[in-house]
Protein backbone atom coordinates (compact mmCIF):
# COMPACT_ATOMS: atom_id res chain seq x y z
CA UNK A 1 0.00 0.00 0.00
CA UNK A 2 1.28 3.40 -0.84
CA UNK A 3 -0.31 6.43 1.01
CA UNK A 4 -0.10 9.82 -0.95
CA UNK A 5 -1.37 12.67 1.03
CA UNK A 6 -2.39 16.47 -0.33
CA UNK A 7 -0.89 19.91 1.54
CA UNK A 8 -3.35 21.22 -0.43
CA UNK A 9 -6.70 20.29 0.26
CA UNK A 10 -6.07 19.25 4.10
CA UNK A 11 -7.86 21.12 6.39
CA UNK A 12 -6.03 20.53 9.58
CA UNK A 13 -8.96 18.93 11.42
CA UNK A 14 -6.40 15.93 12.86
CA UNK A 15 -8.98 12.95 11.93
CA UNK A 16 -5.90 10.68 10.58
CA UNK A 17 -3.86 11.42 13.24
CA UNK A 18 -6.37 10.49 15.92
CA UNK A 19 -7.33 7.29 13.53
CA UNK A 20 -3.67 6.33 12.65
CA UNK A 21 -0.89 7.81 14.56
CA UNK A 22 1.90 5.88 13.26
CA UNK A 23 1.33 6.65 9.77
CA UNK A 24 0.46 10.64 10.09
CA UNK A 25 0.92 13.59 11.84
CA UNK A 26 0.34 17.03 12.12
CA UNK A 27 2.96 20.02 11.22
CA UNK A 28 3.18 22.14 14.69
CA UNK A 29 2.64 25.80 12.42
CA UNK A 30 -0.53 24.97 11.00
CA UNK A 31 -1.99 22.02 11.45
CA UNK A 32 -1.66 20.50 7.55
CA UNK A 33 -0.98 16.30 7.23
CA UNK A 34 2.66 15.40 7.83
CA UNK A 35 3.17 11.79 6.03
CA UNK A 36 5.17 9.43 8.50
CA UNK A 37 4.96 6.33 6.73
CA UNK A 38 4.45 6.44 2.93
CA UNK A 39 4.35 2.46 2.67
CA UNK A 40 2.66 1.41 5.78
CA UNK A 41 3.09 -1.92 7.39
CA UNK A 42 0.21 -4.48 6.60
CA UNK A 43 -0.36 -4.77 10.57
CA UNK A 44 -1.88 -0.55 9.91
CA UNK A 45 -3.77 -1.20 6.73
CA UNK A 46 -6.55 -0.86 8.37
CA UNK A 47 -6.07 2.27 10.32
CA UNK A 48 -4.88 4.00 7.20
CA UNK A 49 -7.87 2.75 5.40
CA UNK A 50 -10.12 4.06 8.31
CA UNK A 51 -8.04 7.65 7.93
CA UNK A 52 -8.64 8.21 3.76
CA UNK A 53 -12.35 6.97 4.79
CA UNK A 54 -12.44 9.78 7.14
CA UNK A 55 -10.86 12.51 5.99
CA UNK A 56 -13.06 15.82 5.71
CA UNK A 57 -10.65 17.35 3.13
CA UNK A 58 -10.46 13.96 1.07
CA UNK A 59 -6.68 14.59 1.20
CA UNK A 60 -5.22 11.09 1.47
CA UNK A 61 -5.72 9.26 -1.43
CA UNK A 62 -4.22 4.90 -1.36
CA UNK A 63 -2.41 3.23 -3.88
CA UNK A 64 -3.50 -0.19 -2.67
CA UNK A 65 -1.56 -1.84 -5.23
CA UNK A 66 1.56 -0.39 -4.38
CA UNK B 1 -49.25 16.32 -6.88
CA UNK B 2 -45.76 14.99 -7.80
CA UNK B 3 -43.30 14.93 -5.03
CA UNK B 4 -40.69 16.97 -6.71
CA UNK B 5 -43.46 19.95 -7.16
CA UNK B 6 -44.57 19.77 -3.46
CA UNK B 7 -42.71 23.20 -1.58
CA UNK B 8 -42.08 21.54 1.89
CA UNK B 9 -41.37 24.48 4.76
CA UNK B 10 -38.11 23.89 6.06
CA UNK B 11 -37.05 23.68 8.25
CA UNK B 12 -39.82 20.51 8.63
CA UNK B 13 -41.35 20.70 11.56
CA UNK B 14 -40.66 18.14 14.17
CA UNK B 15 -41.72 17.40 17.71
CA UNK B 16 -40.11 14.00 18.50
CA UNK B 17 -37.10 15.22 19.94
CA UNK B 18 -34.68 12.78 19.75
CA UNK B 19 -36.33 10.70 16.30
CA UNK B 20 -35.84 12.42 12.77
CA UNK B 21 -39.22 13.60 10.54
CA UNK B 22 -40.62 10.88 8.86
CA UNK B 23 -40.00 13.00 5.36
CA UNK B 24 -36.54 12.44 5.45
CA UNK B 25 -36.39 9.17 4.47
CA UNK B 26 -39.36 9.89 1.41
CA UNK B 27 -37.41 12.88 0.32
CA UNK B 28 -33.91 10.90 0.18
CA UNK B 29 -35.91 7.96 -1.84
CA UNK B 30 -37.92 9.83 -4.04
CA UNK B 31 -37.17 13.60 -3.87
CA UNK B 32 -33.76 14.15 -2.81
CA UNK B 33 -33.40 17.53 -4.56
CA UNK B 34 -36.52 19.51 -3.26
CA UNK B 35 -38.00 22.49 -3.24
CA UNK B 36 -38.42 24.04 0.28
CA UNK B 37 -39.92 27.34 1.72
CA UNK B 38 -37.17 29.13 4.19
CA UNK B 39 -38.70 31.05 7.26
CA UNK B 40 -38.25 34.46 5.74
CA UNK B 41 -40.61 33.21 2.58
CA UNK B 42 -37.81 32.45 0.01
CA UNK B 43 -37.65 29.72 -1.68
CA UNK B 44 -34.33 27.01 -1.33
CA UNK B 45 -33.42 23.51 -2.70
CA UNK B 46 -32.83 21.04 0.29
CA UNK B 47 -30.48 17.55 -0.22
CA UNK B 48 -31.16 15.05 1.80
CA UNK B 49 -28.91 12.33 0.68
CA UNK B 50 -25.59 11.60 1.72
CA UNK B 51 -23.35 11.61 -1.85
CA UNK B 52 -25.26 15.01 -2.77
CA UNK B 53 -24.60 17.18 0.55
CA UNK B 54 -21.26 16.10 0.42
CA UNK B 55 -20.69 16.77 -3.05
CA UNK B 56 -21.68 20.75 -2.65
CA UNK B 57 -20.20 20.90 0.90
CA UNK B 58 -16.66 19.56 -0.36
CA UNK B 59 -16.96 21.82 -3.25
CA UNK B 60 -14.38 24.75 -2.48
CA UNK B 61 -16.71 27.41 -4.93
CA UNK B 62 -19.17 27.40 -2.78
CA UNK B 63 -19.30 29.18 1.00
CA UNK B 64 -22.62 30.20 3.71
CA UNK B 65 -21.68 33.54 2.67
CA UNK B 66 -25.03 34.67 2.03
CA UNK B 67 -25.07 38.07 0.94
CA UNK B 68 -25.64 37.72 -2.81
CA UNK B 69 -28.49 40.17 -3.88
CA UNK B 70 -30.30 37.02 -5.13
CA UNK B 71 -29.21 34.21 -2.34
CA UNK B 72 -32.32 33.53 -0.36
CA UNK B 73 -32.53 34.85 3.02
CA UNK B 74 -32.80 32.43 5.88
CA UNK B 75 -35.56 35.01 8.38
CA UNK B 76 -37.32 37.31 7.56
CA UNK B 77 -34.92 39.80 9.64
CA UNK B 78 -32.32 38.27 7.93
CA UNK B 79 -30.41 38.32 10.58
CA UNK B 80 -28.44 35.12 12.41
CA UNK B 81 -25.21 34.15 12.63
CA UNK B 82 -25.13 33.27 9.18
CA UNK B 83 -25.07 36.68 7.94
CA UNK B 84 -23.68 39.21 10.41
CA UNK B 85 -21.24 41.59 9.46
CA UNK B 86 -18.51 39.97 11.77
CA UNK B 87 -18.91 36.52 9.71
CA UNK B 88 -17.54 39.38 6.50
CA UNK B 89 -14.32 39.97 8.77
CA UNK B 90 -13.13 36.47 8.48
CA UNK B 91 -12.12 35.91 4.83
CA UNK B 92 -14.61 33.06 3.50
CA UNK B 93 -13.30 31.43 0.79
CA UNK B 94 -9.90 30.62 -2.00
CA UNK B 95 -5.99 31.31 -0.57
CA UNK B 96 -6.96 33.74 2.23
CA UNK B 97 -9.32 31.54 4.06
CA UNK B 98 -6.73 28.97 3.85
CA UNK B 99 -4.15 31.28 4.85
CA UNK B 100 -6.48 32.05 8.04
CA UNK B 101 -7.39 28.77 8.64
CA UNK B 102 -3.88 27.49 8.85
CA UNK B 103 -2.46 30.62 11.50
CA UNK B 104 -5.52 29.33 13.61
CA UNK B 105 -5.65 25.48 13.03
CA UNK B 106 -2.56 25.30 14.54
CA UNK B 107 -3.95 25.40 18.01
CA UNK B 108 -6.55 22.84 16.95
CA UNK B 109 -4.12 19.80 15.87
CA UNK B 110 -5.10 16.33 17.72
CA UNK B 111 -1.60 16.66 19.90
CA UNK B 112 -3.11 20.09 21.51
CA UNK B 113 -6.13 18.24 22.01
CA UNK B 114 -4.77 15.54 23.46
CA UNK B 115 -2.37 18.05 25.65
CA UNK B 116 -5.53 19.76 26.79
CA UNK B 117 -7.48 16.77 28.11
CA UNK B 118 -6.55 16.47 31.61
CA UNK B 119 -7.43 20.17 32.12
CA UNK B 120 -10.66 19.50 30.73
CA UNK B 121 -10.99 16.43 32.81
CA UNK B 122 -10.60 18.64 35.86
CA UNK B 123 -13.10 21.16 34.39
CA UNK B 124 -15.45 18.42 33.87
CA UNK B 125 -15.12 16.67 37.36
CA UNK B 126 -15.30 20.02 38.97
CA UNK B 127 -19.30 20.55 36.82
CA UNK B 128 -19.95 17.14 37.70
CA UNK B 129 -19.06 17.69 41.42
CA UNK B 130 -20.96 21.28 41.33
CA UNK B 131 -23.85 19.53 40.25
CA UNK B 132 -23.70 16.43 42.85
CA UNK B 133 -23.80 19.11 45.50
CA UNK B 134 -27.00 20.71 44.34
CA UNK B 135 -28.65 17.13 44.44
CA UNK B 136 -30.88 15.35 42.38
CA UNK B 137 -32.43 15.47 39.26
CA UNK B 138 -30.34 17.90 38.08
CA UNK B 139 -30.05 19.67 34.31
CA UNK B 140 -27.34 17.88 32.42
CA UNK B 141 -27.52 21.15 30.07
CA UNK B 142 -27.41 23.95 32.07
CA UNK B 143 -24.79 22.09 34.74
CA UNK B 144 -22.28 20.71 32.37
CA UNK B 145 -23.02 21.09 29.07
CA UNK B 146 -23.75 24.75 28.84
CA UNK B 147 -20.80 25.73 30.61
CA UNK B 148 -17.51 23.04 29.64
CA UNK B 149 -17.17 24.78 26.24
CA UNK B 150 -16.89 27.62 27.25
CA UNK B 151 -14.50 27.17 30.08
CA UNK B 152 -12.45 25.42 27.85
CA UNK B 153 -12.21 28.12 25.02
CA UNK B 154 -11.64 30.66 27.59
CA UNK B 155 -8.90 28.95 28.40
CA UNK B 156 -6.95 28.98 24.98
CA UNK B 157 -7.95 32.36 24.68
CA UNK B 158 -6.12 32.75 27.75
CA UNK B 159 -9.08 34.75 29.61
CA UNK B 160 -8.69 34.68 33.22
CA UNK B 161 -11.52 31.85 34.69
CA UNK B 162 -13.24 34.71 37.11
CA UNK B 163 -14.53 35.95 33.61
CA UNK B 164 -15.69 32.79 32.47
CA UNK B 165 -19.51 33.62 33.35
CA UNK B 166 -19.78 36.71 31.54
CA UNK B 167 -18.63 35.08 28.08
CA UNK B 168 -21.15 32.63 28.79
CA UNK B 169 -23.48 35.10 28.89
CA UNK B 170 -22.47 37.30 25.81
CA UNK B 171 -22.12 33.96 23.40
CA UNK B 172 -26.22 32.88 24.93
CA UNK B 173 -27.08 36.44 23.79
CA UNK B 174 -25.12 36.81 20.22
CA UNK B 175 -26.81 33.46 19.79
CA UNK B 176 -30.06 33.24 21.48
CA UNK B 177 -32.16 35.79 19.34
CA UNK B 178 -35.04 35.73 20.86
CA UNK B 179 -34.15 34.96 24.63
CA UNK B 180 -33.20 38.64 24.73
CA UNK B 181 -35.27 42.07 23.33
CA UNK B 182 -32.57 43.73 20.98
CA UNK B 183 -31.10 46.29 22.95
CA UNK B 184 -30.07 44.04 25.28
CA UNK B 185 -28.30 41.87 22.37
CA UNK B 186 -27.00 45.07 21.28
CA UNK B 187 -25.45 46.01 24.91
CA UNK B 188 -24.20 42.72 25.15
CA UNK B 189 -22.30 42.59 21.74
CA UNK B 190 -20.50 46.22 22.49
CA UNK B 191 -19.46 44.85 25.83
CA UNK B 192 -17.89 41.70 24.50
CA UNK B 193 -16.16 43.76 21.44
CA UNK B 194 -14.63 46.00 24.19
CA UNK B 195 -13.87 42.90 26.45
CA UNK B 196 -12.05 41.25 23.47
CA UNK B 197 -9.91 44.47 22.40
CA UNK B 198 -8.90 45.23 25.33
CA UNK B 199 -8.00 41.62 25.71
CA UNK B 200 -5.66 41.82 22.59
CA UNK B 201 -4.07 44.90 23.53
CA UNK B 202 -3.27 43.13 27.12
CA UNK B 203 -2.18 40.24 25.06
CA UNK B 204 0.01 42.47 23.03
CA UNK B 205 1.93 44.41 25.78
CA UNK B 206 2.38 41.26 27.71
CA UNK B 207 1.83 37.97 25.86
CA UNK B 208 1.01 34.69 26.96
CA UNK B 209 0.74 31.21 26.01
CA UNK B 210 -2.63 31.13 24.13
CA UNK B 211 -3.79 31.43 20.83
CA UNK B 212 -4.20 35.29 20.95
CA UNK B 213 -0.63 35.98 22.23
CA UNK B 214 0.28 33.77 19.22
CA UNK B 215 -1.82 35.12 16.80
CA UNK B 216 -0.53 38.51 17.36
CA UNK B 217 2.89 37.24 17.35
CA UNK B 218 2.63 36.12 13.80
CA UNK B 219 2.49 39.81 12.80
CA UNK B 220 0.38 42.15 10.58
CA UNK B 221 -1.21 41.40 7.32
CA UNK B 222 2.75 42.67 5.99
CA UNK B 223 4.51 39.84 8.09
CA UNK B 224 1.50 36.98 7.03
CA UNK B 225 -0.21 37.56 10.29
CA UNK B 226 -3.90 38.82 10.90
CA UNK B 227 -4.88 42.73 11.63
CA UNK B 228 -6.30 43.38 14.79
CA UNK B 229 -9.56 43.35 13.92
CA UNK B 230 -9.10 39.72 12.56
CA UNK B 231 -7.39 39.09 15.67
CA UNK B 232 -10.16 39.88 17.89
CA UNK B 233 -13.05 38.75 15.68
CA UNK B 234 -11.39 35.39 15.38
CA UNK B 235 -11.69 35.41 19.06
CA UNK B 236 -15.31 35.85 19.19
CA UNK B 237 -15.89 33.62 16.90
CA UNK B 238 -14.37 30.66 17.82
CA UNK B 239 -16.41 31.43 21.23
CA UNK B 240 -19.64 31.26 19.14
CA UNK B 241 -18.72 28.84 17.03
CA UNK B 242 -17.89 26.17 19.51
CA UNK B 243 -20.22 27.11 22.41
CA UNK B 244 -23.85 26.69 21.40
CA UNK B 245 -22.97 23.82 19.52
CA UNK B 246 -20.78 21.40 21.98
CA UNK B 247 -23.26 22.60 24.77
CA UNK B 248 -26.11 21.40 22.80
CA UNK B 249 -24.38 18.20 21.67
CA UNK B 250 -23.30 17.22 25.27
CA UNK B 251 -27.09 17.52 26.06
CA UNK B 252 -27.95 15.72 23.32
CA UNK B 253 -25.24 12.64 23.25
CA UNK B 254 -26.30 12.28 26.91
CA UNK B 255 -30.02 11.65 26.11
CA UNK B 256 -29.50 9.43 22.80
CA UNK B 257 -27.48 7.31 25.71
CA UNK B 258 -29.85 7.32 28.64
CA UNK B 259 -32.57 7.21 26.14
CA UNK B 260 -32.05 3.69 26.08
CA UNK B 261 -30.54 2.87 28.88
CA UNK B 262 -29.01 -0.64 27.81
CA UNK B 263 -26.40 2.21 25.65
CA UNK B 264 -25.73 3.91 29.09
CA UNK B 265 -24.69 -0.17 30.05
CA UNK B 266 -22.65 -0.97 27.12
CA UNK B 267 -20.30 2.03 27.85
CA UNK B 268 -20.13 0.91 31.42
CA UNK B 269 -19.02 -2.21 30.41
CA UNK B 270 -16.51 -1.32 28.08
CA UNK B 271 -15.46 2.39 28.36
CA UNK B 272 -13.08 1.61 25.14
CA UNK B 273 -16.34 2.19 23.36
CA UNK B 274 -16.19 6.14 24.10
CA UNK B 275 -14.73 7.41 21.10
CA UNK B 276 -16.82 5.29 18.61
CA UNK B 277 -19.83 6.20 20.83
CA UNK B 278 -19.44 9.91 20.48
CA UNK B 279 -18.76 9.73 16.79
CA UNK B 280 -22.06 7.63 16.63
CA UNK B 281 -23.74 10.16 18.68
CA UNK B 282 -22.57 12.78 16.26
CA UNK B 283 -24.11 10.89 13.71
CA UNK B 284 -27.34 9.67 15.38
CA UNK B 285 -28.67 13.14 16.37
CA UNK B 286 -32.00 14.25 14.30
CA UNK B 287 -31.91 17.36 16.44
CA UNK B 288 -29.09 18.87 14.64
CA UNK B 289 -30.62 22.44 13.46
CA UNK B 290 -30.86 24.17 10.29
CA UNK B 291 -28.29 22.74 8.04
CA UNK B 292 -25.53 24.36 6.29
CA UNK B 293 -26.92 27.13 3.25
CA UNK B 294 -25.15 27.08 0.31
CA UNK B 295 -25.04 29.72 -2.57
CA UNK B 296 -24.67 28.43 -5.89
CA UNK B 297 -21.96 30.73 -8.01
CA UNK B 298 -22.01 28.68 -11.12
CA UNK B 299 -24.48 25.94 -12.32
CA UNK B 300 -23.71 21.88 -11.06
CA UNK B 301 -25.65 18.84 -11.67
CA UNK B 302 -26.60 17.11 -7.72
CA UNK B 303 -28.53 13.76 -7.73
CA UNK B 304 -29.07 14.40 -11.37
CA UNK B 305 -30.91 17.15 -11.13
CA UNK B 306 -28.92 20.79 -13.26
CA UNK B 307 -29.10 23.34 -10.38
CA UNK B 308 -28.95 26.81 -12.13
CA UNK B 309 -26.14 29.45 -10.82
CA UNK B 310 -27.72 31.95 -8.19
CA UNK B 311 -29.72 29.04 -6.41
CA UNK B 312 -29.41 28.98 -2.11
CA UNK B 313 -29.13 25.09 -1.24
CA UNK B 314 -29.47 23.87 2.26
CA UNK B 315 -27.53 20.80 3.09
CA UNK B 316 -28.98 19.00 5.41
CA UNK B 317 -26.13 16.57 7.17
CA UNK B 318 -28.54 15.19 9.78
CA UNK B 319 -30.52 13.93 7.13
CA UNK B 320 -27.45 12.61 4.94
CA UNK B 321 -26.10 10.76 8.18
CA UNK B 322 -28.98 8.72 8.05
CA UNK B 323 -28.76 7.39 4.52
CA UNK B 324 -28.99 4.06 4.30
CA UNK B 325 -27.01 3.86 1.49
CA UNK B 326 -23.92 4.54 2.99
CA UNK B 327 -24.58 3.13 6.74
CA UNK B 328 -26.01 0.05 7.20
CA UNK B 329 -28.80 -0.03 9.87
CA UNK B 330 -28.76 3.98 9.83
CA UNK B 331 -31.62 4.26 12.11
CA UNK B 332 -30.01 1.66 14.50
CA UNK B 333 -28.00 3.79 17.14
CA UNK B 334 -24.41 1.42 16.76
CA UNK B 335 -21.75 2.17 19.56
CA UNK B 336 -19.22 0.38 17.94
CA UNK B 337 -19.99 2.03 14.32
CA UNK B 338 -16.46 2.46 12.26
CA UNK B 339 -15.40 4.02 10.10
CA UNK B 340 -18.30 6.40 10.80
CA UNK B 341 -18.11 9.11 8.18
CA UNK B 342 -20.61 11.23 8.98
CA UNK B 343 -21.05 14.81 8.04
CA UNK B 344 -22.04 16.57 11.84
CA UNK B 345 -19.03 18.50 11.04
CA UNK B 346 -19.67 19.50 7.37
CA UNK B 347 -16.86 18.45 4.84
CA UNK B 348 -13.94 19.94 2.50
CA UNK B 349 -12.08 23.82 3.51
CA UNK B 350 -14.42 24.80 5.77
CA UNK B 351 -15.31 21.89 7.70
CA UNK B 352 -15.18 22.46 11.16
CA UNK B 353 -11.87 23.73 12.12
CA UNK B 354 -12.58 23.07 16.29
CA UNK B 355 -14.15 19.49 15.74
CA UNK B 356 -10.91 17.82 17.31
CA UNK B 357 -11.57 19.99 20.15
CA UNK B 358 -15.46 19.44 19.87
CA UNK B 359 -14.31 15.97 19.67
CA UNK B 360 -12.41 15.46 22.72
CA UNK B 361 -14.96 17.94 24.68
CA UNK B 362 -17.48 14.89 24.35
CA UNK B 363 -15.02 12.32 25.11
CA UNK B 364 -13.83 13.71 28.55
CA UNK B 365 -17.51 14.39 29.11
CA UNK B 366 -18.69 10.65 28.70
CA UNK B 367 -15.45 9.27 30.30
CA UNK B 368 -15.96 11.33 33.75
CA UNK B 369 -19.80 10.79 33.78
CA UNK B 370 -19.31 7.29 33.24
CA UNK B 371 -16.36 7.15 35.89
CA UNK B 372 -18.33 9.51 38.69
CA UNK B 373 -21.95 8.98 38.15
CA UNK B 374 -22.19 5.10 36.96
CA UNK B 375 -26.00 5.15 38.21
CA UNK B 376 -26.86 7.88 35.88
CA UNK B 377 -30.63 8.03 34.35
CA UNK B 378 -32.83 10.24 32.77
CA UNK B 379 -35.41 11.77 35.15
CA UNK B 380 -38.09 12.32 32.89
CA UNK B 381 -39.23 9.97 29.83
CA UNK B 382 -37.82 10.53 26.39
CA UNK B 383 -41.17 12.21 25.52
CA UNK B 384 -41.02 14.59 27.75
CA UNK B 385 -37.47 15.95 26.72
CA UNK B 386 -38.26 19.19 24.50
CA UNK B 387 -36.22 20.96 21.64
CA UNK B 388 -35.19 24.27 21.82
CA UNK B 389 -36.54 26.74 19.54
CA UNK B 390 -33.94 28.41 17.07
CA UNK B 391 -32.68 28.92 13.75
CA UNK B 392 -28.79 27.65 13.47
CA UNK B 393 -28.25 24.89 16.08
CA UNK B 394 -30.53 21.99 17.56
CA UNK B 395 -30.55 20.97 21.16
CA UNK B 396 -32.69 20.02 24.24
CA UNK B 397 -34.19 22.52 26.05
CA UNK B 398 -33.19 20.85 29.27
CA UNK B 399 -31.66 17.36 29.74
CA UNK B 400 -32.53 16.29 33.28
CA UNK B 401 -31.25 13.54 35.14
CA UNK B 402 -30.44 11.65 38.31
CA UNK B 403 -28.27 9.33 40.13
C1 LIG C 1 -20.25 19.28 18.38
C2 LIG C 1 -19.80 20.49 18.18
C3 LIG C 1 -19.66 21.16 16.85
C4 LIG C 1 -20.34 20.96 15.68
C5 LIG C 1 -21.48 19.97 15.40
C6 LIG C 1 -19.77 21.88 14.69
C7 LIG C 1 -20.19 21.95 13.38
C8 LIG C 1 -19.59 22.74 12.42
C9 LIG C 1 -19.93 22.71 11.02
C10 LIG C 1 -21.00 21.84 10.38
C11 LIG C 1 -19.14 23.62 10.39
C12 LIG C 1 -19.07 23.90 8.88
C13 LIG C 1 -19.64 25.23 8.49
C14 LIG C 1 -19.67 25.38 6.97
O1 LIG C 1 -19.19 24.53 6.23
O2 LIG C 1 -20.22 26.37 6.51
C15 LIG C 1 -18.29 24.23 11.40
C16 LIG C 1 -17.35 25.21 11.15
C17 LIG C 1 -16.57 25.79 12.11
N1 LIG C 1 -16.48 25.40 13.44
FE1 LIG C 1 -17.55 23.95 14.36
N2 LIG C 1 -18.77 22.60 15.28
C18 LIG C 1 -18.65 22.20 16.58
C19 LIG C 1 -17.74 22.66 17.53
C20 LIG C 1 -16.80 23.64 17.28
C21 LIG C 1 -15.80 24.10 18.25
C22 LIG C 1 -15.63 23.55 19.66
C23 LIG C 1 -15.10 25.10 17.64
C24 LIG C 1 -13.97 25.96 18.14
C25 LIG C 1 -13.82 26.42 19.30
C26 LIG C 1 -15.63 25.26 16.29
C27 LIG C 1 -15.17 26.17 15.38
C28 LIG C 1 -15.55 26.22 14.06
C29 LIG C 1 -15.03 27.19 13.09
C30 LIG C 1 -14.01 28.28 13.37
C31 LIG C 1 -15.67 26.92 11.87
C32 LIG C 1 -15.47 27.64 10.54
C33 LIG C 1 -14.44 26.93 9.72
C34 LIG C 1 -14.20 27.55 8.37
O3 LIG C 1 -15.06 28.27 7.85
O4 LIG C 1 -13.12 27.29 7.81
N3 LIG C 1 -16.65 24.35 16.11
N4 LIG C 1 -18.57 23.66 12.62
Amino acid sequence: MKVIVDEAKCCGAGQCVLTAPEVFDQREEDGVVVLLQPAPAEDLHAAVREAAAMCPGAAIRLDEDA
Amino acid sequence: MSADERVLTYPIPNDAALDPPAEWAELRARCPVAHVTLPSGDRATLLTRYKDVKQVLADPRFTRLLNAPDAARLTADGGGVFSGEMAAIIPDGGEEHQHWRRLVGRWFTAKRMNAMRPAMTRIAEDLVDDMVKRGAPGDLRASLGFPLPVYVICDMLGVPAADRDRFSYWSDTLLNLTRYGKAETEAAQGEFFQYMSDLVAAKRAEPGDDLLSELISAGGPEEGGLSELQILVTGMALLVAGHETTANMIGKMVAMLLADRSRWERLLADPSLIRTAVEESLRFDANAGFGLPRYLTAEIEVGGTILPRGTTVICSMAAANRDETVFANAAEMDLTRSPNTHLAFGSGAHSCLGQALARTELQVVLEVLLRRLPTLELAVPVEKLERVEGLAVGGLREVPVRW
